[in-house]
């Protein structure tokens, strides 16, 4: 074996530790904002709202911080390893039961591996969390390239097919021969192209952000095509789509779909930029982050996520996965080219993502659909808001592939 | 005079403008420029992710060491500028008299990324015509207001300031100025407000002219929205029908979120020099601008004083509202403007570089009383900006009938 080759398998521990000169720069500019005018309006139609704003900045900027969720992290195994010439940042944690079977489970924008910590106890210890040892995984989460601690790809390429790929790379290189993928958001969409690719081990999928939108459906949607004939419940879904498009959800997804170097230059430049821009993502339209204990979703826990991406700097590079993809939808079925998937398919609806999917949407979509369930609370981040419910859907969804 | 008729006499004052920027303000923009924390370079080697990282890093690197904000304000208070307070807001705008005594009163719309700045090259040749190739008898005065939360017009607290309502406020704004017969013209945004003012036909409006004409029918928005095209289209139509699915595609992110998320894309603007400058710079208007390179206009110093002026009247926020009050209708497409309520007559002039360059036909739809189309030789989306003489020429020829 040669040394170049031995280096580029090489897979290293790794710790963060942001530079002391880069919080005071943060803390300096977020004092330093320079606010636009209120909203015009009395609720947030308009947007994040300034007072909201600025009782986050407020505490960003003196209160916060950063090195709490950095020692949480580096409590954990981490380790890099160069795949497809690029550094990519992953957790990595066995369970002490044998028989574990390996699952890899990716993230998505806004969030990070940060929204993905608090399932890995009750993934890989379940025993201690309400499950039997016959329940336990051993847990892979990386970052997806220009994310997080993961290297920021420097040439284009680097959409979906080439991620799934490099993550089949991964799990055989961590020596799992055999196992099983999960996602939402963007992990979702990477997630259903493994399935697609269907590599040698790869024994099954769970998505909770299915892309079950018929086509149909989806011209309807467009104004491209007819209203068809629907259940009551699939019409349910569908008003609630359409209200949600017209709501202007989209923006975010416009904009770094087309122009995410023309977005990122604010982001990167002005941090309360890019906490408006992230609390923006319907996935945080139901988070208070305030300072309730019993709500899980903190601001320490928005604030570690959006400090996530400043110090790494990856406002701009984390949302040219959307440009990457081109705007395909990732809810829309024949966007994802969910008919291509046979590998074993497991949904979980959670009731405050940004839409709910019928059980007849995901059964025409995923052809060998071995698992479907929809739960009675969680949202867009479910594992970060839902850990417990969250770990329990992956492990009945993966009970039959064992 | 009463205390109570002294309000009412300021309510409706007119009172000179002058520009006077604190210094302060301009060094902070400076500092803010040089303290830039800046993304990686784009991974490709075009302008498909926006603005170009080197393109970016020069402009800014002139903004703050060679630009000079204090020339354009020079040129703004060499102009006679006023402000005066309409439906409860204190609006600013140009106002310049020609020497002819017969002169047709216009009022001139600006809109977003623009400003009165893109407009004022057209002054001289439309209040003295004779001195620019033209006849005086073609004379305009010209009446050119900032738009409420824009330049040094007001921000608007509340919420309801359309293109309606700015309409019947420039209807009051030519009143108080003594016109009571007066044309109006505009592009992009003041096109909208044209159109507004177009369909409200106060008395005294005898017309309107518009460079960015509302003349997408409807039964092509299928094909915008992916679906197929209707058959029978010239081929005219049918090249403006491709831009237009370019523009949609490639073009409309800025207005989404301005539209939707106005407040969301403020914060990150009012912030941070160059992230405004990046984003003013990703409307379609400055596709083909080659970062002062190019041999016409607009130089590198008309851009940054557009920026600047955005950055100085801390106005990002206000100005991407308007999007938002405009509740989303598109500015190309007619039954989104209600063409077909203008009842007064129209004239349009097609500029080529447009964004999409429409066609005579679609044109006589969408406006009832279409008295003036032409394709003028040159110029972009910032007409005014790019080609002031050809402009002013469309104008005097739209407008000549009317008089």
């Amino acid at each position: 074996m040669s040394a170049t080759t031995a280096v580029e398998v090489a897979i290293r521990r790794f710790r963060f530790e942001a530079p002391e000169a880069d919080l005071v720069d943060l803390r300096r500019r977020l004092q330093a904002t320079r606010w636009p005018d209120k909203e015009t309006v009395k609720d947030e139609s308009q947007g994040a709202q300034l007072a909201k704003l600025q009782a986050l900045v407020g505490y960003w900027g003196t209160d916060y911080d950063w090195r709490k969720v950095e020692a949480r992290l580096n409590a954990l195994p981490q380790f890099t390893t160069n795949i497809d010439g690029l550094d990519i940042h992953f957790i990595h944690v066995k369970s002490r039961h044998k028989g574990a079977l390996p699952l890899l489970i990716t993230h998505g924008w806004p969030g990070s591996v940060i929204e993905l910590l608090k399932i890995i106890e009750p993934l890989t210890d379940p025993t201690a969390h309400g499950g039997s040892a016959g329940d336990a995984f051993d847990v892979v989460i990386p970052s997806l390239p220009g994310y997080g601690f993961s290297a920021r790809p420097q040439a284009p390429g680097w959409n979906p097919d080439r991620i799934a790929r490099g993550w089949n790379e991964l799990m055989h290189r961590l020596g799992y021969e055999q196992y099983v993928a999960q996602g939402g958001d963007w992990g979702a969409v990477i997630t259903e192209v493994m399935g697609r690719q269907a590599p040698a081990g790869l024994r099954g999928i769970h998505v909770n952000l299915a892309a079950a939108v018929p086509p149909d459906v989806e011209a309807a949607l467009a104004g491209t095509g007819p209203v068809p004939a629907m259940s009551e419940q699939e019409r349910a879904v569908f008003d609630a789509l359409r209200a949600y498009r017209m709501s202007g959800y989209a923006g975010y997804f416009v904009a770094l779909t087309a122009r995410p170097q023309a977005v990122g230059y604010g982001l990167t430049d002005s941090p309360v930029g890019l906490a408006a821009f992230f609390l923006w993502h319907p996935g945080f339209a139901n988070w208070s982050y305030g300072d309730d204990p019993a709500d899980p979703k903190t601001k320490d826990e928005v604030l570690d996520d959006i400090t996530l991406y400043w110090v790494t700097n990856t406002a701009t590079s984390s949302g040219r996965l959307y440009w990457e993809h081109g705007g395909a939808s990732p809810t829309s079925a024949a966007a994802i080219k969910t008919a291509e998937i046979s590998l074993p398919v497991g949904v979980t609806v959670f009731p405050d993502d940004v839409y709910r999917p019928p059980e007849s949407w995901a059964r025409r979509a995923y052809r060998n659909l071995t698992y479907f369930h929809e739960v009675d609370r969680g949202g867009h981040f479910a594992a970060w808001e839902q850990p417990q419910l969250f770990s329990e859907e992956i492990r009945a969804a993966f009970h039959s592939l064992r | 005079m009463s205390p109570s008729t002294a309000g009412i006499a300021t309510e409706t004052a007119i009172r000179p403008f002058r520009v006077d920027v604190p210094e302060e303000q301009l060094v902070e923009l400076r500092r803010r420029i040089d303290a830039t924390r800046w993304p990686d370079r784009e991974t490709v080697t075009d302008q498909s992710q926006g603005v170009q990282l080197a393109r970016l890093l020069g402009l800014a690197r002139y903004w703050s060491l060679g630009y000079d904000w204090r020339k354009v304000e020079a040129k703004l208070n060499a102009l006679p500028q006023f402000v005066t307070e309409i439906d409860r807001l204190q609006l600013h705008f140009i106002h310049v008299r020609s020497r002819q005594p017969n002169a047709l009163p216009v009022v001139i719309t600006h809109g977003w990324p623009g400003s009165v700045l893109e407009l004022i090259k057209t002054i001289g040749p439309l209040t003295d015509p004779g001195a620019f190739g033209g006849r005086a008898e073609d004379a305009f005065d010209v009446v050119m207001p900032s738009l409420p939360g824009y330049g040094f017009s007001a921000h608007p607290s509340e919420s309801g300031w359309g293109p309606e309502r700015i309409g019947s406020a420039w209807d009051v704004l030519m009143k108080r100025l003594g016109y009571t017969r007066y044309v109006a013209q505009g592009g992009d945004y003041g096109a909208v407000v044209t159109h507004a003012m177009g369909r409200q036909a106060p008395a005294g409006l005898l017309g309107i002219h518009v460079n960015l004409p509302a003349a997408v029918p409807l039964e092509v928005l299928p094909a915008v929205g992916g679906g197929p095209a209707p058959t029978g289209l010239s081929e005219k139509e049918r090249a403006a029908l491709d831009q237009v699915i370019t523009a949609a595609m490639r073009d409309t992110a800025y207005s989404l979120m301005m539209g939707t998320k106005p407040q969301t894309i403020g914060y990150s603007l009012n912030d941070s020099p160059v992230g405004l400058a990046a984003w003013m710079l990703g409307h379609p208007g400055f596709n083909r601008w080659a970062y002062g390179s190019d041999p016409g206009q607009p130089t590198t110093d008309e851009v940054l004083d557009d920026i600047t002026l955005y950055w100085l009247t801390s106005s990002p926020t206000s100005a991407a509202r308007s999007y938002w009050e405009n509740h989303g209708r598109s500015p190309l497409v007619a039954a989104a403007q209600m063409t077909v309520d203008i009842s007064i007559p129209t004239a349009v002039s097609a500029f080529p570089g447009e964004l999409y360059v429409a066609p005579e036909s679609w044109a006589r739809r969408a406006y009832p009383k279409l008295i003036y189309f032409h394709e003028a030789e040159r110029g972009g989306h910032f007409a005014a900006l790019e080609e002031p003489e050809i402009f002013s020429q469309e104008l005097r020829a739209a407008f000549t009938s009317l008089r």
